[in-house]
């Protein structure tokens, strides 16, 4: 994929993008893995600085360990590395609402400035213009995991002023306004977006742009983003990935891809 | 007592127009073969009940056998959009569509709660979001011994339930492993049971962590091979994932898909067939 902001840098946007979530998981965090994205980061993050992480996929799968990047959180590669593979209703009521897990890592299809997230419709509900796939794991991930870490690409499309539609919650208005909900979780700390990283002011609980990633300019985020976004004045700049990272990265993206395009043979 | 009985005869005696049916099975033994029955024999105003709509409600809902669809999470993983659900709630194509949607730990939830014989399920869940004003079933409960609000829904209560599972034997038992899902709680919840299987043994050996539905707690078994393919069984196949990535453009305009639809699956007579017409090229 051509890269605007950095043509000649030896990654793309997408590459730094998940190196910077990966980076953000610690050794030993008990880890709730949304599909895509997120599922890529956890296992760089796993296969890179945090070796003990604990991936808990929605399909049951506990402390799952693939080789092969799933393409669906269900893959016979997650059943065959996990822990313990407990049912759908047990891996929500015991696990997730029973307070186990210590990071969320969710995706998005709309994000607005207090970390709430549209993944349902474009449009009005009624007579939506765009039918997104819905809520699936993500509200109670949302509420229940002890913070969350969000990844998507930003554009004016997906960081917007007010989404058509709040599947998970964030901050909700900002301020205090999720803590008088007195949900378990803290609710989303980082966002990882190809442009940067962002965290929510302790007060506002605005997401407000804390890293650029290298050759990313403030303007350029302010451009891609649908409110006027607020930089840090501290705001630095994200290490580039290592040749390490990246030689993870790709390798892991290479196996998957053979693997997801090989045609699967009769069964018995 | 189960009836060890092919599928068509299965989803002609079990299976009825108007009907609640949940065909389940988390990206795991989903039970396509008996979708396409249901769709060659032509049932219709069904309320389809499934956490994940999958490419077999997709197809189900793109040939017209749908009225209702409960559900909580409806794309192709990892791939995109079910189109043919998206036609059908943008569009009201080929049939109006009327949705009841949930989240996966609320669904999950009102399964158990349906198998536990309960009218409905409580938990923590839908604080802060906009889904409650959608969905008039998801409502607040106060815990009255701590005063918390909680979120209750009704629970889920099938006419039907159908699933894909590695091993019955030749009374019916049925031995399923590896994700499990919601399928166990489906079973239970549901008036009927339809369980299609890789294979008919003589005796299943459980494993551990494994799952057993016992033979009276099922109505059919049908010996259907590879039946939950594009999806899988474990020790069996895996995961069709080059055929959900091809899904994308067969169900992307209704022409191609009503076409793919009618070659293969209208005009072939069983699974069998339909997989070997696979083989054939693609016509999306």
């Amino acid at each position: 994929m051509p890269d605007i902001v950095m043509p000649d840098a030896p990654y793309d946007s997408e590459e730094m993008m998940t190196v910077a979530a990966a980076r953000a998981l610690k050794n030993g965090d008990v880890c709730f893995v949304g599909i895509g994205l997120p599922s890529t980061a956890a296992n760089l993050a796993r296969l890179t600085e945090a070796p003990d992480v604990v991936l808990i996929y929605e399909s049951g799968c506990i402390g799952a360990k693939p080789d092969i990047l799933p393409l669906s959180i269900g893959d016979s590669e997650l059943v065959e590395t996990a822990d313990v593979v407990v049912s759908v209703p047990e891996i929500f009521r015991y696990w997730l609402q029973g307070g186990k897990i210590d990071v969320g890592f969710l995706g998005a299809a709309q994000l607005d400035r207090f970390g709430n997230i549209n993944t349902t419709v474009v449009g009005d509900y009624g007579a939506p213009k765009v039918r997104l796939p819905g809520a699936g794991g993500a509200p109670e991930i949302a509420t229940n995991s002890g913070e969350v870490f969000i990844t998507l690409r930003q554009t004016t499309r997906t960081f917007v002023e007010k989404p058509d539609f709040i599947t998970s919650a964030g901050y909700l208005t900002g301020g205090d306004a999720r803590a008088k909900l007195n949900l378990p979780g803290r609710g989303p700390t980082r966002v990882f977006s190809d442009l940067g990283i962002l965290e929510p002011d302790p007060v506002t609980k605005e997401l407000t742009m804390v890293s650029l990633h290298p050759g990313v300019t403030a303007d350029q985020a302010r451009a891609a983003t649908g409110w006027a976004l607020k930089i840090r004045p501290d705001c630095g700049t994200t290490p580039a990935p290592t040749a390490f990272e990246l030689d993870i990265l790709r390798d892991m993206k290479a196996r998957a891809a053979r693997a997801h395009s090989r045609s699967n043979a009769l069964s018995a | 007592m189960a009836d060890i009985t092919s599928l068509s005869s299965a989803i002609a005696s079990l299976v009825h127009d108007g009907d609640k049916v949940a065909m389940e099975g988390f990206t795991h033994l989903i039970p396509h073969a008996a979708g396409h029955e249901i769709i060659r024999q032509g049932k219709k105003d069904l309320t389809l009940i499934r956490m994940t709509p999958d490419l077999i409600y997709d197809q189900l809902i793109g040939m017209g056998c749908a009225k209702k669809l409960i559900f909580s999470w409806g794309g192709n993983p990892g791939v995109g959009s079910l189109h043919r659900f998206r036609d059908a709630v943008e569009n009201a194509w080929p049939l109006p569509l009327e949705i009841e949607e949930h989240s996966h730990a609320d669904m999950a939830c009102a399964y158990d709660a349906g198998a536990a014989g309960l009218p409905l399920a409580i938990l923590r869940a839908h604080r802060g979001t906009d889904l409650p004003k959608y969905n008039p079933t998801i409502r607040e409960i106060l815990c009255p011994f701590t005063g918390e609000t909680l979120v209750a829904v009704p629970s889920l209560r099938p006419d039907v339930a159908v699933i894909h599972a590695q091993q019955a034997d030749k009374r019916g038992n049925v031995l399923i492993w590896g994700i499990s899902g919601v399928q166990k709680e489906a079973v239970l919840s549901a008036k009927r049971a339809i369980v299609t299987v890789e294979e008919i043994v003589e005796t299943v050996a459980p494993r551990a962590n494994s799952i057993i539905l016992p033979h009276w707690t099922v109505s059919a078994v049908c010996l259907v091979p590879g039946g939950a393919f594009p999806s899988y069984a474990l020790g069996y196949s895996t995961r069709g994932n080059d055929f959900y990535k091809k899904w994308d453009a067969i169900a992307r305009e209704r022409d191609g898909f009503t076409a793919w639809m009618k070659r293969h699956v209208l005009e072939t007579r069983d699974f069998a067939e339909h997989r070997a017409s696979l083989a054939e090229p693609i016509h999306a």
